[in-house]
């Protein structure tokens, strides 16, 4: 028998417009944790995607325990033993935990009736064995986001997979569920399974994984052994080509009079649940005030009401002295309202118009740019739209005349904020600006964000990467459950304290 | 071998600009359709010569080289088409707004009975047809934006609301003249009394013919369509709309606004070709009992017009002239149904133009793995 459980050799993988993957070898040793390190963008996903039968590869093959193999459809991988656990969970909402993991291939009796009782127990069995703890009956809807990703391992494992793929799997997760999650890869790894984890984050690579398989722009790069010797930093050179530094260097915070304050406000979702309750902050001029908390909290529905899209049911919104909880959008923006929105492909950006359109998009109709019978200036949108992709180096194939669709993640993020600090606002909100972005664009972002701030702007961020948020903002508030259970200053609370905090555990509690 | 590699390499640019022109494929696509037409008729044994022959009749008067000319045809064909290109705004103009009005058959139909209504009703004054025509208008654009206002305020669905406001329209027509109209305007075999001679259009150039002042004002409802799309502020925030909704409202444009005036708009199209129609032939008006389908083929002049102002005008004149040969070619023995299978098949192949997207993309994909084994 083969030592490799996986064997991915010169697979290609192209798109439209891009080669996903270009020749990358992966090999995966039996009962080893194998981690694949790129930034967002560098194929790992696509890699998996091909692994799991997916998509077909272009070119290349696949070699499971020694034998090569063609992996047409998920169904395949499962036989073969491969489990993935994928970035955003499949799972059913008003399910319970066993019906969820049964599904598909549901238990029966003699009589050709679904009969759950020695599934339960057999998911009952497996979350012992590996440590996974979760109530075999319990809804899905009842169980935490952590509790989520067991089931999605313990559908793997139900399937006898004696290779598993976690995507991305600590994106959703607080600190406290992170360390609970290295645990269960080293009580999995413990019982024979061969683990393959796909992330970006250098920390959790160092914390459990034997190997690491670097990929950079879709080619492979390398395969390094992780030891407690091994050097960070090397390993984000190799992710990223060149040296990078993370910290973003800012001047003392000076912050000015309050530019906007949130008194008590409580915001519905699309169902009229609360999703926001009697939540009260203020961000003064010149500082950035982060909100910490794990995706789905509330933090979306914040920014809805802060910027207009969704309307408050309670509480008020004061900018600059003036109460601006009912006005509209378009004079919440005139009154100097900056955001630059979590789904920038949504909300932000009007994909089938040119990038000169889309810099224009909030006040195209002022007399800068509308003259008589209400005939657009082209001509001044163009030269508006020249000198942003000047100032914000932003990367289009014909220049303003670009659709802003065609455009790559980052480059449409600076089209978004370039637009946004065009129209220096007072007050600007900033929702997950780095999301998906590679490491250049992120470094990019984050100083003119920065250095708005410095300029006596009043920015309120929110993004679902501690990291960012304790590295950009001068306070931080942490918010769970729809209240902030926590404000404070920069570098008073390690990234510890604040994850108990996101959590739901009270600053006091904390303490 | 230095001139071969030169050609080919023009031609690789040609097929992506091919690809990437919706005015190409829309011009193909109708070639395509008229191969079609050539093949079918050579299948029954008929010459093809016939119906380019009616073609060139309906557009220039003259069949071939040893027909007689006869410039009648050619303002009738230009008149035929303006039904068409009108309708064909009304559901371009709702299509670049992100909507999809079935309702330009309901509106063209209501904007008749608005026309018509004045026409027989006001007394009769100079110039009565201008305003005959305005009311017509009008009474589109709140057919329309009826539908509009609930769609952006309710969600209720435009295309269900629409086909059924059709019917309304529909039958509503005869109702209000058999019950609401004085008795006088009624005539029994369901036609109306003559209208008003104020209020019908003027007939100017090629003698004898329809051709009346109804076709300066489609050329005008195609100007304002370009100036307002292309070139306003106003088309900039419904354009906006079209694309990206959420991304429109959340840049603090009115979408809901927008909504609703596109659809009066659009129904101010059809509604003014509901006019026309009527005042523009005969003297008298039928009690309207069916629907003319000129608001359904407006779907498919879109279609091939691409939503576009001149896209439009030059589809609607194609299916003008489609109708215009149609009697014409019955003179000729060449069986006329060949026409609507023309018809029906453009519209058909233009809907594979999705397809040239997939192609488009393939060619992408090629040429980026080219350029990266470079």
């Amino acid at each position: 028998m083969s030592e490799y459980a996986i064997q991915m050799l010169g697979i290609t993988k192209t798109f439209p417009g891009i080669i996903a993957n270009d020749n990358v070898d992966l090999e995966v040793k039996k009962n080893e944790v194998l981690a694949i390190l790129g930034e967002n963008g560098a194929g790992k996903s696509t890699l998996m995607s091909v692994l799991f039968g997916a998509y077909p590869p272009d070119a290349g093959k696949i070699l499971i325990n020694g034998k090569e193999v063609k992996i047409t459809d998920p169904n395949v991988a499962t036989k073969l033993g491969i489990g993935m656990v994928h970035q955003h969970f499949k799972l059913v909402h008003n399910y319970t935990v066993t019906e969820n993991i049964v599904l598909g291939r549901e238990p029966r009796n003699k009589a050709g009736i679904l009969s759950l009782k020695d599934a339960e127990k057999r998911v009952a069995e497996l979350s012992d064995k590996y440590g996974l703890q979760v109530d075999p009956r319990a809804k899905i809807d009842d169980i935490t986001v952590g509790q989520q990703q067991r089931v999605e391992i313990l559908k793997t494992l139900y399937s006898d997979s004696d290779i598993i793929i976690l995507d991305e799997p600590t994106a959703v997760l607080t600190p406290q569920e992170i360390d609970e999650l290295m645990e269960i890869i080293r009580t999995l790894k413990k019982e024979g399974k061969t683990i393959v984890i796909i992330t970006h984050k250098l920390k959790e690579i160092m914390a459990v994984a034997d190997r690491c398989t670097v990929l950079r722009r879709g080619k492979y790069i390398g395969t390094i052994d992780i030891t407690p010797e091994t050097n960070e930093q090397e390993l984000a050179t190799m992710m990223v080509g060149r040296p990078v530094k993370f910290d973003i260097d800012k001047a003392p915070c000076k912050p000015g009079k309050v530019a906007l304050e949130i008194k008590d406000i409580t915001v519905n979702d699309s169902l009229g649940v609360a999703k926001v309750k009697d939540l009260s902050l203020s961000v003064r001029e010149g500082e950035i005030v982060g909100i910490a908390g794990v995706d789905g909290n509330g933090q979306t529905e914040l920014l809805y009401a802060l910027s207009g899209l969704s309307k408050v049911e309670k509480g008020h919104i004061i900018m600059d002295g003036e109460d601006i909880t009912n006005l509209t959008i378009k004079e919440r923006i005139e009154k100097g309202l900056g955001h630059i929105p979590e789904d920038r492909q949504k909300h932000g950006l009007v994909g089938g118009f040119t990038v000169a359109e889309n810099t224009v998009l909030k006040n195209y109709y002022t007399d800068t740019y509308t003259g008589k019978m209400g005939v657009l200036k082209y001509d001044k949108i163009r030269e508006n739209s020249d000198s942003l992709i000047d100032q914000f180096d932003i990367r289009s194939g014909q220049g303003s005349d670009t659709p802003a669709g065609s455009l790559s993640g980052g480059n449409q993020q600076k089209v978004i904020v370039a637009r946004e600090i065009s129209l220096s606002p007072k007050v600007l909100l900033v929702a997950q600006p780095t999301r998906g972005l590679d490491v250049g664009a992120i470094e990019y972002i984050r100083k003119r964000l920065v250095a708005e701030r410095d300029k006596g702007k009043a920015i309120l961020l929110v993004s679902f990467e501690l990291d960012e948020i304790m590295n950009l903002c001068d306070r931080i508030a942490a918010i769970s459950k729809g209240q902030i259970v926590g404000i404070f200053n920069e570098g008073e609370k390690t990234s510890a304290e604040i994850g108990l905090m996101m959590a739901g555990v009270k600053s006091k509690e904390a303490q | 071998m230095v001139k071969k590699l030169e050609k080919k390499k023009e031609k690789v640019p040609f097929i992506d600009w091919f690809l990437a022109s919706n005015g190409a494929t829309s011009v193909a696509v109708v070639m395509l359709g008229f191969l079609a037409g050539v093949i079918l008729l050579l299948c029954i044994g008929k010459s093809p010569a016939g119906l380019f022959k009616a073609i060139g009749q309906s557009m220039f008067g003259k069949a071939g080289k040893n027909g007689s000319w006869n410039f009648r045809t050619i303002g009738d064909t230009l008149m035929f088409s303006v039904p068409y290109v009108l309708c064909g705004l009304s559901m371009a103009f709702a299509n670049r707004v992100g909507l999809f009005n079935i309702g330009a058959e309901g509106q063209y139909t209501i904007g008749m009975l608005a026309a018509h209504v004045v026409a027989v009703c006001v007394p009769a004054f100079p110039g009565q047809w201008l305003l005959c025509i305005l009311v017509a208008l009008l009474a589109g654009a709140v057919w329309g934006g009826i539908v509009g206002f609930f769609k952006a305020k309710f969600k209720v669905s435009e295309v269900v609301a629409t086909i059924m406001l059709n019917y309304v329209a529909l039958y509503l027509y005869p109702l209000v003249c058999l019950y609401l109209l004085p008795e006088a305007t009624v005539n029994k075999s369901g036609r109306t009394a003559d209208l008003a001679e104020t209020s019908l259009l003027r007939k100017v150039l090629f003698d004898g013919s329809n051709f009346n002042i109804g076709f300066i004002f489609m050329i005008l409802a195609v100007v304002v369509f370009w100036f307002i799309m292309e070139k306003t502020r106003l088309g900039f925030g419904l354009r906006a709309t079209g694309f990206n909704k959420d991304a429109a409202r959340c840049s603090g444009i009115n979408d809901t606004g927008n909504i609703t005036l596109a659809m009066a708009i659009s129904g101010a199209f059809a509604g003014m070709a509901g006019a026309i129609m009527l005042l523009g032939s005969v003297r008298y008006a039928k009690i309207l009992t069916g629907q003319d389908n000129y608001g359904f083929m407006g779907i498919a002049v879109a279609l091939v017009g691409n939503s576009k102002a001149l896209g439009c005008l030059l589809a609607g004149y194609l299916f003008g002239v489609l109708k215009s040969a149609y009697s014409i070619m019955q003179g000729m023995g060449i069986p006329k149904e060949v026409v609507n299978i023309i018809q029906g098949l453009i519209v058909i192949f233009i809907s594979f133009r999705s397809g040239l997207g997939l192609i488009r993309d393939r060619r992408a994909k090629v040429k980026v793995r080219k350029e990266a084994e470079k």
